[in-house]
């Protein structure tokens, strides 16, 4: 076990190393810069900005001043909110989506996995289509849409929650729910499919046959078997949305870290395009290997190699 | 079966640590929790003298106007805004030695009076008695030269510097790193001279233009550029002060009790919603969270046609399309021209654009001012307009001739084009309408929609067939825009080169005869209408929701809005 957590995390500064070196090359090659507007600057100060963040120097010198400083846990100033490092921007905004995204992960479990199980196992009956008729409409509709519907009848037409900002506990009911919507409906289904399948195993069969009760076999033989998918699938789905959603944070006017990415892009800010890359990507395999772990506390049948 | 537990525990805990770790971070963001907010306020209230007024408006009591002007300001560093939204917000926090009053003249500032020397070199400033930063120490001339210079640092690479300092003497030197060949001096705390190397009769408008706003040198000292991105440290001189930032979020501007005409402020705060997107702002509209919304969700327009709080005012700016001159046929100006004739700009402006915009049938529409105070578009054209609008069909006919004289004969052997634009706003729409606009005079257009930050670049270097563009002018004097089509100048992406043309810019420039200049700059403008330079299609308005309880607001032609001296109606 101990052999394997630090050979996944020498891995794992391979593959980021990887993600920042594909993000640096790649993000220069697209046309465009950080200091261009529909008003063109002068000459001079064109220079002068490119030569004050080093954007003067040959591609390979700025990698390796990038990779340098990155090494050393500097991670450079924003090109476009100037004043601001990229360290200042991430810690200001991560912790902002975080809570809201940590809380919707939160109530997607609470939800998803109870719901799935009682629709495996009143399967045909009419609460399991209620509940599979939710479960396809959380994943077919698009966050946006349900941000806005929310926003609409809740917020303006009820006028019964605060439409922007995050001052009170009222304000993150509206975004919980339309972030928590999609992945409380993917453990649904993943639940009631992975339920079912438990539930026509042998063991279950013996389980019952024996005479324990049932909510012994429930908690002890099925759930336990039955929520190993939905381990797997909330490890990335937690980093990705408690980084933030672009959208939700949009709409409710969230000063989170997910508009951030989008707009690092499309202004061309380099040093932040690396920043939250790099960030997110080390969240992303930092939770696959805890999933990785807790998989195998789960289930013992797996040997981690 | 203890591990078993063990494992269900941690994978709990994997869960819930991570919203703990969101929540227990309240520490390491200050002011995104209303506590730290009270703490952040008194800290804030510590600096002015009148305690009182500062902690009560930062607390949300006392008059605040809460209204919407853009998204997060990249930067609000005077020296470092190119921005309409930060420079609304730097209009708000400081003052330079000029201003612009209700009627868009220039008003005293900072500075009381002002004179110009004969030759129209030497511009004198006299700065008022007692002025005073927001930290409570006193602000002279000397701050002045400190922050003109620091537009001219290459370190600062300040976008504006050359538009406002161009003309300052020793001005090529300052942008080269000796700052203190800059030709500006103040010989006592009260007074600032500055020396041109050439006439400038705009100067005083540059005066006024929030690049040249003073910035505190001590506080710059001990912050970097980190200093306009904090709200301690965001030391103003202007109406108000910044007491709380939550980027993303707000901004909060409380009265500056510093500032020299503070009993005229009647507010005590104004808050700033940082919102991106138009429809959050209009629903922050319509619940009454904000009172005032400059970003209307354009699909929202004709329902609001008729309501008394939907503002339309013009703004000085011109949308319009810039041909490649290098490339053929747009180098004929015969086909050029056709094809600006060929434009239905009513439709386009009034139909496509919902009226948002006005059709344009100069370069330079209403509110740029002629040098004897007058509006430039009334002396242009013997004051009549270049095109006549009103009169399409004519129009059309006019430019199925041109396109013949020019061996096109109804667009018979032309080119097929391409029309670059990014999809913004109604940039789509009126490629899509220029498609079938062109097609009836028989000419063929594909549109290229490109991603934005592509979009600039792609345009500068001449590298398309026909693209749009558009120019908000930063003052009022006609060489701001008319030097677009200057031979040399960066924004001159059609590549228009006239002798002619570019003789007159040099006149408008170097004369100090005012009726000399202003004929030179009518000058201009003819030959660019005559020649096609550009194609002018519409003039931008600013349109806005603003609640009937906001009193004695006022918009100016450059786009800002003056919330300084507003009221709120009980």
């Amino acid at each position: 076990m101990f052999k394997y957590i630090v050979k996944r995390i020498l891995l794992a500064i391979v593959t980021i190393w990887a993600v920042a070196t594909l993000t640096f090359f790649l993000m220069n090659l697209v046309p465009g810069g950080p200091f261009l507007s529909e008003k063109a600057i002068s000459p001079q100060a064109q220079a002068a900005l490119e030569a004050k963040y080093g954007l003067d120097k040959p591609m390979s010198e700025r990698y390796l001043n990038y990779m340098t400083g990155a090494l050393h846990g500097d991670f450079g100033d924003s090109l476009k909110q100037r004043g601001r490092t990229v360290m200042s921007i991430i810690s200001m905004k991560f912790p902002v989506s975080a809570r809201v995204g940590g809380i919707s992960v939160l109530v997607a479990l609470i939800l998803g996995i109870p719901l799935g199980s009682v629709a495996a196992l009143k399967r045909g009956k009419p609460a399991d289509s209620i509940i599979s008729v939710i479960a396809t409409c959380g994943i077919a509709v698009p966050s946006f849409v349900i941000c806005t519907v929310l926003m609409y009848f809740v917020g303006v037409k009820l006028g019964l929650l605060p439409t922007m900002g995050l001052e009170s506990a009222k304000h993150y009911v509206m975004p919980v729910i339309a972030l928590s919507f999609y992945p409380t409906a993917y453990i649904m289904r993943l639940m009631r499919s992975s339920m079912l399948d438990v539930l026509g195993q042998d063991y279950m069969r013996t389980a019952r046959a024996k005479g324990l009760a049932g909510g012994k076999i429930l908690f002890k033989h099925a759930l336990r078997n039955a929520i190993l998918p939905v381990v797997t699938y909330v490890g990335p789905m937690l980093a990705y949305t408690i980084t933030g959603s672009f959208v939700v944070e949009k709409i409710f006017v969230i000063p989170g870290l997910g508009g951030e990415f989008i707009k690092a892009i499309n202004g061309r800010d380099y040093t932040l395009i690396m920043g939250t890359t790099i960030f997110l990507a080390t969240l992303v395999i930092v939770m696959n290997v805890v999933v990785d772990i807790v998989y195998k506390l789960v289930d013992p049948r797996i040997k981690l190699k | 079966m203890k591990k078993k537990v063990i494992a269900l525990m941690l994978a709990a805990a994997m869960v819930v640590g991570v919203t703990a770790c969101g929540g227990g971070s309240d520490t390491t963001t200050p002011a995104t929790e209303s506590g730290d907010a009270a703490s952040e306020t008194t800290e804030g209230g510590e600096a002015p003298a009148d305690d009182v007024a500062a902690d009560s408006a930062a607390s949300g009591s006392g008059k605040v106007l809460s209204v919407q002007i853009g998204p997060n300001p990249e930067t609000i560093d005077p020296a470092l805004n190119s921005a309409v939204d930060g420079g609304n917000m730097i209009l708000h926090t400081f003052e330079c030695l000029l201003t612009v009053d209700q009627e868009g003249k220039l008003a005293p500032g900072q500075a009381e009076t002002w004179e110009t020397s004969e030759d129209g070199l030497t511009w004198t400033f006299h700065l008022r008695d007692g002025l005073k930063w927001s930290d409570g120490s006193a602000l002279t001339a000397n701050d002045f030269v400190y922050s003109w210079r620091r537009v001219c640092d290459p370190m600062v690479a300040a976008p504006y510097a050359e538009t406002v300092l161009g003309m300052v003497e020793g001005y090529a030197d300052a942008i080269g790193g000796n700052l203190e060949a800059l030709g500006v001096e103040a010989p006592d705390d009260k007074t600032l001279v500055v020396h041109l190397s050439q006439p400038c009769s705009y100067f005083g408008s540059l005066a006024a233009f929030a690049t040249l706003s003073p910035v505190q040198q001590a506080t710059i000292d001990a912050n970097g550029d980190g200093w306009a991105v904090n709200a301690d440290t965001y030391i103003t001189n202007g109406c108000f002060y910044i007491s709380e930032w939550v980027p993303g979020s707000y901004i909060m501007c409380t009265k500056n009790p510093n500032y020299w005409n503070a009993d005229a402020i009647k507010l005590d705060a104004i808050k700033f919603n940082l919102i991106e997107d138009p429809n959050a702002s209009y629903s922050a509209y319509q619940t009454g969270e904000v009172l005032f919304i400059k970003d209307v969700p354009t699909e929202e327009i004709p329902s609001l046609e008729g309501n008394e709080e939907f503002y339309v005012d013009p703004i000085i700016g011109t949308y319009y399309l810039s041909l490649n001159t290098e490339r053929e046929p747009f180098n004929d100006p015969k086909v050029r021209k056709a094809l600006s004739l060929a434009i239905d700009r009513e439709y386009v402006a009034n139909t496509l654009m919902q009226g948002t915009y006005s059709p344009a049938s100069n370069f330079m529409g209403p509110g740029w001012i002629d040098t004897d105070g007058s509006q430039f578009i009334d002396n242009a054209n013997g004051g009549k307009p270049y095109i006549d609008t009103a009169n399409h069909e004519a129009n059309v006919e006019e430019a199925k001739q041109l396109l013949a004289d020019a061996g096109y004969p109804d667009g018979a052997g032309f080119p097929a084009i391409t029309y670059s634009t990014n999809d913004a706003g109604y940039h789509k729409v009126v490629a899509e309408y220029l498609q079938q606009a062109w097609a009836e005079i028989g000419v063929e257009l594909q549109v290229d929609i490109v991603e934005w930050a592509s979009f600039t670049p792609m345009r500068r270097n001449g590298d398309y067939d026909a693209s749009r563009n558009g120019w908000v002018g930063d003052y009022s004097d006609p060489s701001n825009m008319l030097d677009l089509l200057y031979s040399s100048n960066g924004n001159n992406d059609g590549k228009f080169n006239n002798a002619e043309y570019d003789a007159a810019m040099e006149t408008s420039r170097t004369t100090l005869d005012a009726a000399e200049r202003s004929a030179a700059l009518h000058q201009a403008e003819d030959i660019l209408m005559n020649e096609a330079a550009c194609v002018p299609v519409a003039y931008y308005n600013d349109f806005w929701l603003q609640s009937s309880k906001i009193q004695n607001m006022w918009h100016s032609a450059y786009g800002y809005w003056y919330f300084m001296y507003a009221d709120i109606a009980e």
